[in-house]
């Protein structure tokens, strides 16, 4: 066994969308985050200076297989990544069309079997489909992550019931993967009971990328403590806080 | 030989894909009509002319 596939954070950061390696950087390190997502391109197009970056800042690798249609495509590139970055980490993707980027879940499923049988640590983006969650974690995927909406869209946890039923029926992490806007979509994704949140746009197209990282950073933390505390009881009525005893007749 | 790199027509002498990428190293990967080529055996791996050879590396993304 390798190490545990979560450390200290609960921030995982993808990479896509920074305007620049330096604010990228920088959203880095005030994320605190101990894992980041990159993508596989052509050489021509994929520009110098990634991995030696990312590799200084001694953040582990996640490879996706991101813009892949098909299980035989996202196999390929999951082969091709472990080659590149000798990790068997891979955050699967396997999209279903270009107007969503939900994912195709037939093609998910068969290529997450395809890699789990290769000896890869999959990490599957799945829609929120509490079902299939279970068929990717049956198949062997090292965790499952759920979609809150659409990747990019800001849109947040669109259902949130379907995010607590995956984790109650599931053994591995769950992973809340896409969709968040801001700090508190990553804290109700931790209070929801997700064991780490995945984000990438929220952080690198916010106006401040650091700062929204170290937002971002602070609400898992809050969220994941809020969860562990236990919450109170919704009422429909008040209940009162200070104790009637003791007050004074005027 | 014209092989077609990353997209590109480009006449090439080289023999294997170590003649064409270098000497393997971490970061990249090669794949030949589709199929990954495996950095250990970029210097055994033959290139034959109309291959089409993607070299990939990391990028931004996900």
């Amino acid at each position: 066994m390798g190490e545990p596939l979560l450390g200290d954070s609960r921030l995982i950061l993808g990479t896509g969308g920074a305007s620049s390696l330096a604010a990228l950087e920088a959203a880095i390190v005030a994320s605190g985050t101990e894992m980041v997502t990159v993508a596989l391109r052509r050489v021509d197009a994929a520009g110098p200076g990634l991995l030696p970056m990312l590799d200084r800042l001694g953040v582990r690798l996640l490879p996706n297989t991101a813009g892949c249609y098909t299980a035989a495509d996202a196999v390929k590139v999951a082969h091709l990544a472990r080659d590149a970055f000798e990790t068997d980490l891979v955050k699967l993707e396997v999209i279903g069309d270009e107007r969503t980027l939900l994912p195709d879940g037939v093609e998910l499923l068969r290529a997450a079997e395809r890699l789990a049988g290769d000896g890869f640590t999959v990490l599957p983006y799945t829609s929120d489909d509490p079902i299939l969650a279970r068929r990717l974690a049956d198949a062997g995927c090292a965790a499952v992550m759920p979609a809150g909406s659409p990747i990019g869209s800001g849109l947040g946890i669109g259902n949130p019931h379907h995010i607590r039923l995956i984790r109650q029926s599931v053994d591995v992490p769950v992973i809340l993967d896409a969709g968040i806007g801001t700090a508190s979509d990553a804290a109700l994704a931790m209070e929801l009971g997700c064991d780490a949140v995945l984000l990438a746009s929220a952080v690198t197209r916010a106006a401040d990328p650091a700062r929204m990282a170290a937002a971002m950073r602070h609400a898992v933390e809050a969220g994941r403590l809020a969860y562990g505390a236990g919450r109170i009881e919704r009422r429909h009525h008040a209940l009162a806080s200070t104790s009637d005893e003791g007050r004074p007749e005027l | 030989m014209t092989l077609t790199v990353n997209g590109e027509p480009r006449q090439s002498a080289a023999r294997t894909v170590a003649d064409l990428v270098g000497e393997p190293r971490r970061g990249v990967a090669v794949a030949v009509n589709g199929e990954v080529v495996p950095r250990r055996t970029w210097a055994d791996t033959a290139l034959r002319d109309g291959d089409r050879v993607e070299i990939l590396t990391a990028a931004q993304g996900g």
